[in-house]
């Protein structure tokens, strides 16, 4: 039955199996999905930044015509929301599903009210009569150091969670007493907002025969849910529990975490026995979801005579809201530290962090996840220094570079990482070539004269992803392992079904995947179906996220190819009469050398293992085969981004004129879909250089808590971008590839600023805090000015 | 208290008794019970919700139901005619113009609004028509693509 392919897929830009229903309207999200009798949540959450929660009178809101049940945090009687990452010394504070005594952030959920409609939900939660003790509230980081300032929990003193170091103090010390220069930068790397475009919801149903509880919950980690809402919040069988996160509409780290509502939501579902679906209002996202970013740093750099970089010291504190988000504490820590050496041979580097409490809105990994923080102070100070070296910031990038290793060497840095494979140098050189760096220095000294100016910005980056080995990940501090399980079932027809512990929410595993397969065993892609996202099905995976799916969940793939193409080798050699050693295995057939004609194909052979009428002495019937995949070291993506702009010094306007990328990301399986990350993830940098600011006034009030405010990226206000790739394959992985989704995220936001900054030298502007907003830039001319 | 509404969506009729603060994109996604518009935002900016309504390519999130009675309306689910794709759709495949899809009704929609006004967009134009409508995942390069893609094909027809 199975034909044979002969075309290779992997490489190959084929289009998405996804597209089909997307494209008219048929994909399934949560908030789609439909049960009957189902009921509404909605939340009832804090106006103040931090108060005391005196008392939550719910009889009007009970009394609504329509609401069911109105719950608080004295009904929901649960486990505190769990963080898995712990760090020396770190505290904890407890993280209540609903608030209990204190109110620490604007938009904390204080009560869910449940309806049968979700107008009538909403009509509730104005009901609700809550009794508040407004206290001081504290949003900047370094603030809440300070004696004096607001203490959000009795036992954590100056709301510090942990103080956190890497690398060598006393080689530093070393390295900047024998500078010939230092340059110093105090910055910011400001709160972003994801704003993924589908709101978070969920739908959490019982069933009467079981009391099994089925959550659908917009999810990047179905099983991560699970285990945490069932083993430390709701105390409830992990084997009673379903979670299902079906289509899904964008993540970029926000839907990794579990949250106060879902946990709301399935225990109302239990007490209530009727379904109860929530799902998040767009101002609710801006107050609730986990933010990203938001670190205060002051760095400098030491060079010698001739501009080699000689140290690296860095002080930051990292804004880690109200409570730890379930992976807070790992994204200021041990995914930027160990990022600082960048492509850059930098003898001694130490870091210090600290992690702090405010009144904000949790804060946790959003798309580069202490990646983006890491290359853009690399990036701004390489950059400063350029400038008071008086070298050209491409030239002292390139003096800089680590020299290429390749073929299974790794570079150690001094930050505990040890680079897989890398080859720096080539990145630069195309890049500048793409962006024809050196005409537009030319056109900028022209521009000058004429009173326009245009800037070129370059950033190099390297990037750690693919997390992560286990063992290593525990020693660090985390609570679960970072493998990746694939279980791939060959049925009695051929066709196989392929169980992935990825999620796919815009990243089009379900084509990839079927590629990396099809090509493997050398069947039809349409014979290859791809499920994920539920975990009745899929043996226990971690899910999508720090760009992992092909490293991690693609590995853990072919480690089942393998298994299984050893099986079917075993009932070919079997069926004709061969040993196993003179078989070939190609196209979908097994044939003996020299024979040709000698030939099962891989139709027959699935059968037979089916059938079992013919197969080896002692062999088991069946073909299928499960593997966990532990990566031995994360992958690292590299590249050089260059971006041209024209500013205009009198609105502040920035125009991007032109982007460049040239990314290394190891072997790719299909081109077009890695470009599409890398267009995204550009947007995304830009709009952190130029436009978004989740901004929170000193007492903790967010003032940009709708689109209105808060400004995303609009189809007007970018370019189209220019891409390019060199392969590096990896060698830790046995695709050889590397991480690429959010390469584009970490690369763009120096790259942009470094451009705009770059056009306002002859202003005398040496730095603008991100983002460079029209009113940022004006500010900053007019300030120089003076 | 209720109020009669009557619409015709996608060539059927439907007629419903509504809450007048019920807005449009809710009576189609809950009551009707088409589920390919989103919602994506509450201030009108994402454009996730964008429909056609007599023609005219509207923010279903913005308008109540009660003041598309007797109008007639096109969501994503009536595009495609006797299961072919519209050259937008189409466009949107060939050239990777989606990644999570959940702006993809929505771009879709106003791209037909923008291809009638201008059969023959620029980059420049196309850009300028989709403002209104945020994607977070494609960074825009490929929808721009895809809608030039849709815009040739249409013009060969």
């Amino acid at each position: 039955m199975a034909t044979v392919s002969q075309e290779r897929l992997f490489g190959k830009s084929i289009k998405r199996r996804e597209d089909p229903r997307f494209i008219t309207g048929r994909g399934q999200y949560v908030d789609d999905v439909k049960l009957p009798g189902t009921t509404y949540a909605a939340f009832v959450r804090s106006p103040h930044a931090h108060a005391k929660l005196k008392a939550v009178n719910t009889t009007k809101a009970k009394g609504v015509p329509g609401v069911v049940a109105v719950y608080t945090g004295q009904d929901v009687k649960v486990g505190a929301l769990p963080c898995g990452w712990m760090l020396p010394d770190i505290k904890v504070p407890p993280r209540p599903v609903l608030a209990q005594g204190k109110v620490r952030y604007v938009g904390e959920p204080v009560a869910i009210v449940i309806a049968d409609s979700a107008y009538t939900a909403k009509d509730g939660a104005e009901a609700v009569q809550v009794e508040y003790e407004p206290l001081r509230g504290v949003a900047n980081p370094q603030k809440a150091y300070d004696k004096g300032a607001p203490q959000l929990f009795d036992d954590i003193p100056q709301n510090r969670s942990f103080y956190w170091t890497i690398g060598d103090k006393a080689a530093v010390e070393t390295a900047f007493r024998s500078a010939a220069k230092v340059v110093s930068l105090s910055f910011v790397n400001q709160r972003l907002i994801p704003n993924a475009i589908e709101p978070r919801a969920c739908l959490a149903s019982v069933s009467p025969a079981t009391g099994d509880l089925t959550l659908w919950v917009t999810s990047q980690n179905p099983h991560v849910h699970r285990l945490l809402m069932a083993a430390f919040v709701l105390g409830i069988p992990e084997t009673k529990m379903r979670v299902i996160a079906p289509d899904v509409g964008g993540g970029f780290g926000s839907k990794i975490f579990v949250y106060n509502e879902e946990v709301a939501v399935s225990w109302a579902a239990k007490a209530l026995g009727r379904p109860v679906k929530w799902t998040a209002e767009r101002r609710e996202s801006f107050l609730n979801d986990a933010h990203g970013r938001d670190h205060v740093t002051e760095a400098e750099m030491a060079f010698d005579r001739d501009g080699k970089i000689l140290g690296l010291r860095v002080r930051t504190h990292a804004n880690l809201g109200a409570y730890l988000s379930t992976f807070a504490p790992l994204i200021p820590s041990y995914l930027y530290g160990p990022l600082l050496s960048g492509t850059y041979k930098i003898p001694a580097i130490f870091c210090e962090v600290w992690g702090m409490l405010t009144n904000t809105a949790p804060v946790d990994a959003y798309r580069g996840a202490g990646r983006p923080e890491a290359t853009y102070l690399l990036e701004r100070l390489v950059d400063r220094s350029a400038h008071e070296l008086r070298v050209d910031p491409a030239e002292l990038r390139r003096k800089n570079l680590i020299p290429a290793f390749t073929g299974g060497q790794v570079y150690q840095t001094p930050v505990a990482f040890a680079y897989d494979s890398g080859n720096y140098e080539p990145t630069l050189t195309r890049g500048l070539e793409l962006a024809r760096y050196t005409e537009v220095r030319k056109e900028q000294e022209q521009a000058r004269q004429q009173g326009r100016y245009i800037g070129v910005g370059v950033s190099t980056y390297i990037e750690a992803c693919g997390p992560a080995p286990s063992a290593v990940a525990g020693s660090l501090g985390a609570g679960a392992g970072l493998w990746e399980s694939g279980q791939v079932r060959v049925h009695p027809t051929g066709a196989v079904t392929v169980f992935t512990g990825s999620h796919s929410h815009g990243q089009g595993h379900e084509t990839t995947f079927a590629q990396l397969v099809a090509d493997d065993l050398g069947i039809p892609m349409e014979h290859v179906e791809i499920v994920h996202g539920d975990t009745a099905l899929i043996p226990f995976g971690m899910g999508t996220y720090g760009s992992r799916s092909a490293c991690v969940g693609g590995s853990a793939i072919v480690k089942c190819l393998e298994k299984i193409k050893d099986k079917g080798r075993k009932i070919a050699a079997h069926l004709l009469e061969a040993g196993e050693q003179d078989l070939l295995f190609e196209a979908g057939k097994w044939s003996v050398k020299g024979s040709p004609d000698k030939v099962k194909d891989w139709g027959e052979v699935a059968l037979m293992a089916y059938l079992a009428h013919n197969i080896p002495q002692g062999m088991e019937p069946g073909l299928e085969a499960t593997s966990f995949f532990d990566p031995p070291n994360f992958t690292f993506p590299f590249g050089t981004h260059v971006a041209v702009v024209e500013v205009d010094p009198e609105s502040g306007q920035v125009k991007l004129l032109r982007y460049v990328a040239v990314d290394d990301v190891g072997r790719v399986i299909n081109p077009m879909i890695v470009d599409g990350m890398v267009h995204g993830g550009i947007a995304q940098g830009v709009g952190q250089a130029l436009w978004e600011h989740g901004v929170y006034s000193d007492d903790g009030q967010l003032l940009s808590a709708t689109m209105m405010d808060y400004a995303l990226p609009k189809a007007d206000q970018l370019p189209s971008y220019q891409t390019e790739r060199t392969v590096t394959p990896s060698p830790v992985n046995p695709l050889g590839v590397k991480g690429a989704g959010e390469t584009g995220t970490i690369a763009a936001t120096p790259t942009v600023a470094n451009a705009v900054i770059d056009a306002l030298a002859p202003f005398g502007v040496t730095h603008i805090d991100l983002p460079l907003t029209a009113e940022a830039i004006w500010k900053a001319v007019k300030a120089a000015k003076k | 208290m209720k109020l009669p509404v009557k619409m015709t969506i996608n060539g059927q009729q439907y007629s419903h008794e509504v809450e007048p603060r019920l807005l449009l994109v809710h009576y189609i996604r809950e009551s009707v019970g088409l589920t390919g518009t989103h919602v994506g935002c509450d201030t009108s900016q994402c454009g996730a919700c964008t429909i056609l309504m007599n023609g005219q390519a509207v923010k279903s999130c913005t308008l109540f139901a009660v003041q598309a009675d007797g109008a007639s309306m096109t969501t994503i689910e009536g595009l495609a005619k006797n299961g072919d794709l519209h050259p937008i759709q189409q466009g949107f495949w060939e050239k990777h113009g989606l990644q999570c899809g959940f702006c993809t009704p929505g771009m879709i929609m106003q791209a037909h609004q923008l291809l009638e006004r201008y059969p023959k967009p620029t980059e420049e134009i196309i850009r300028h028509q989709l403002e209104g409508n945020l994607c977070r995942c494609t960074g825009y390069h490929n929808i721009v693509k895809a809608i030039q893609w849709a815009a040739d094909h249409m013009a060969t027809k």
